[in-house]
């Protein structure tokens, strides 16, 4: 009987359930969070530390580089699609670790990983001379997995198993450990350390075609992986207990998803540098909008880091004319007052 | 011997026979046993304060005759005592002993800071170099020496202002009708994090040459100490020292937790604000003479409550460990290690695993998280 009733149920209501967001809702906001992301877009291309006229934008974009103006554009173009790619990329990630471990407070920064993928790529650099952006991205990834398992290992020891603030600890302090075996590296090769000290910053005005191109099917197969697992981050959501007895296999379905969001970052990484707190401020702002259901969720984090890097770039170009701050310094400006805010609440509740 | 179990039976005078369960009645063997308990650790404390006193004047006396040339101790000690004697004059007093004396100075000073905020706040992760002060210092640093192009004491001077300010910031972000450990530690990592971007940025714009110069800074290094750098580092530990030493029971007595600490008759507010701003003191004037020396602040605590027991205050045990720390480090950073590395890196990849250890020990035992 029960059954029948909601079957037959008025066809409005679900645009009006309170639980379920609706889907018109929904898809508004999927337009709006588009519209701005193409905003974004054409105002990375057209603002810079240089300021340009539209006639140069119009040309530049064509690919003229004979004034100075052109060239600055046509520069701007690959760095553009690179800040689209990372903070799709990182925003994603953020979103998948916050749904593995259930933790508002997971990024890829806080809980490590981008530290673990740089550790490998200097190390990698200072001892076999590593030098191909592929070998980088490798390593990334290699280093990121290694880290992001014993983070958790370490953080779920103990009473309780992983909870949110054992987890973000566990992270930090990795991260401090991580970052002096960086410095012990780095320091004594003059040669090498240059470059990998604005690499270490984080940022994308370095970009390319080629190194866009080199880490796209990386990050691709990581949005892959990652997108297929939205519905079981969703069975996860409802505990371990609920989600086996829904059929699940838990850490299978945990390993897959945590792959995805490793590929992401370790990749984002390798190209971009270590650039934090991307992937903890976007999947919070997206869960606001759109509300926790992963199948939505993810996507929603993947553009709006995709508009947040792009916009923290644009800044980083503007704040300090005629020089530029990387975005790994704006991105963490930002973020980190977002941490203590999540922080700071009275308790802070498993996802 | 009669306990409180005496004074609620006035009537009848109790007798040792009549107390039904034995209590209030200690048996003199206990008393005893603690007493010589007691007398144990106490003896155990001393032994292991003159050991490490011992210890750090052996490893300083091995710094100054050590290096690239050694020199006879005579002669090393002739020279500390201010005689004129060819070469090992300039070596040794001019570059050796100040380098030496700073690194003693500034293991105290980080030692000393460490451990009155691991104390105060009852957790060994709340160093002040992993809840950002330190960072606060650096940044400040930097900020005054690439951007306002001071040097010497003014550089100092802003750092200390800094560290105080963000150890306000700090201890407010996370005062929530009370101070959780936790949520302090968090909170100081996101406020580091922030301080640590600004301090890249502020290395970014630094003239190349500048770079590889303030890179080794922001490492923590005692490469090219001169006596003006360990004039204002030694005064700062002589003033600020002197108010912690003062305030051990204090402390001591804070560690119970506010009421209690009220209970026994200390001024809770004032002498928690006055503990705060001589360790930030020590810390800020340490990290600006020779930077932010990884993980010394962090280790020297525990490593002290290792060899001391719980016997008494940790504050000289820590300095004197922090000491050690940095004049050992130091040593094997110029000549152990094939290159020559600043002593932060030493400690820095010493101390790392030691934190990794902390907090699975802390999760393992079930700890306030």
């Amino acid at each position: 009987m029960t059954s029948t009733a909601t079957r037959t149920a008025p066809a409005p209501a679900a645009d009006v359930d309170p639980v379920r967001r609706p889907r018109r809702r929904r898809a508004l906001w999927a337009l709006a969070v588009v519209v701005v992301l193409a905003g974004l877009v054409l105002l990375s291309v057209a603002v810079g530390s240089r300021v340009v006229g539209l006639s140069d934008v119009l040309a530049g974009l064509q690919g003229s580089t004979s004034t100075i103006g052109e060239a600055a554009v046509a520069q701007r173009v690959p760095r553009t699609l690179l800040a689209v790619a990372v903070g799709g990329a990182l925003g994603l990630s953020g979103a998948v670790m916050q749904g593995v471990t259930r933790n508002p407070l997971a990024d890829p920064g806080i809980l490590g990983v981008n530290t673990g993928a740089s550790l490998a790529v200097v190390t990698a650099v200072a001892t076999v001379g590593l030098s191909t952006a592929t070998g980088y991205i490798w390593a990334a990834i290699a280093g990121a997995a290694v880290t992001a398992v014993f983070v958790y290992a370490v953080g779920s020891l103990g009473r309780g198993g992983a909870t949110p603030l054992k987890l973000a600890l566990a992270g930090a302090a990795t991260s401090a450990a991580l970052s002096s075996f960086i410095t012990a590296v780095v320091l004594p090769r003059n040669d090498i350390a240059g470059g990998l000290r604005s690499w270490q910053i984080g940022g994308v005005g370095g970009a390319s075609y080629e190194s866009t191109a080199q880490v796209l099917p990386f990050l691709l197969c990581g949005v892959v992986i990652s997108l297929l697992s939205a519905r079981r981050l969703n069975s996860l959501a409802l505990g371990d207990d609920v989600a086996a007895g829904l059929g699940e296999r838990v850490a299978v379905a945990r390993a897959v998803a945590a792959l995805g969001a490793v590929l992401l970052c370790g990749a984002a990484t390798a190209v971009a540098g270590p650039i934090g707190f991307v992937g903890l401020v976007v999947p919070h702002l997206c869960r606001l909008l759109v509300g926790p259901d992963h199948r939505w969720l993810l996507p929603f984090s993947t553009l709006t880091g995709a508009c947040l890097l792009l916009a923290a770039d644009v800044l980083g170009r503007v704040v300090a004319r005629p020089t530029e701050v990387d975005v790994g310094i704006i991105t963490a400006l930002v973020g980190a007052p977002f941490f203590i805010a999540i922080v700071r609440r009275r308790t802070v509740r498993a996802l | 011997m009669t306990g409180p179990g005496a004074s609620t039976t006035p009537a009848a005078l109790p007798t040792r026979a009549e107390e039904p369960d034995g209590y209030g009645a200690v048996p003199l063997e206990t008393v005893v046993a603690v007493a010589r308990g007691r007398v144990r650790r106490t003896a155990r404390r001393r032994v292991v304060l003159v050991v490490l006193a011992l210890l750090v004047l052996a490893v300083f006396a091995t710094s100054l005759v050590v290096g690239r040339t050694v020199y006879p101790p005579l002669d090393v000690l002739r020279v500390v005592l201010g005689e004129d004697v060819q070469g090992a004059s300039f070596t040794v007093g001019r570059l050796r002993l100040p380098r030496a004396v700073l690194a003693v100075v500034v293991g105290l000073s980080f030692g000393l800071g460490g451990v009155t905020f691991q104390t105060m706040l009852r957790n060994p992760l709340a160093s002040p170099d992993v809840i950002g002060i330190s960072s606060g210092a650096s940044a400040a640093a930097a900020f005054a020496i690439v951007v306002l192009g001071l040097s010497g004491p003014s550089v100092s001077l802003v750092a200390i202002v800094a560290a105080l300010a963000v150890a306000l910031l700090v201890y407010g972000l996370a005062f929530r009708g009370g101070v959780a450990g936790t949520r302090l530690i968090l909170v100081g990592i996101g406020i580091a994090a922030m301080l640590e971007s600004v301090t890249a940025y502020v290395l970014s714009r630094a003239a190349e040459w500048d770079l590889q110069e303030a890179v080794r800074w922001l490492a923590g290094s005692l490469n090219g100490t001169d006596w003006s750098e360990v004039l204002p580092a030694t005064a700062a530990l002589v003033v600020c020292g002197a108010v912690l030493l003062s305030r051990t029971r204090a402390l001591g007595a804070l560690q119970l937790g506010d009421d209690t600490a009220a209970a026994l008759g200390v001024r809770v507010e004032p002498t928690r604000i006055l503990l705060i701003v001589a360790a930030v003191g020590l810390i800020a004037f340490a990290t600006a003479a020779a930077g932010p020396i990884a993980f010394v602040a962090f280790l020297a605590g525990p490593i002290a409550a290792r060899v001391v027991g719980t016997n008494g205050s940790l504050l000289l045990p820590a300095g004197l460990v922090g000491a050690l720390l940095v004049l050992v480090a130091d040593l094997c950073g110029q000549f152990l290690l094939g290159t020559r590395y600043p002593v932060g890196v030493v400690t820095g990849v010493l101390g790392a695993p030691y934190l990794i250890y902390l907090i699975v020990r802390t999760n393992r035992a079930g700890g306030s998280l």
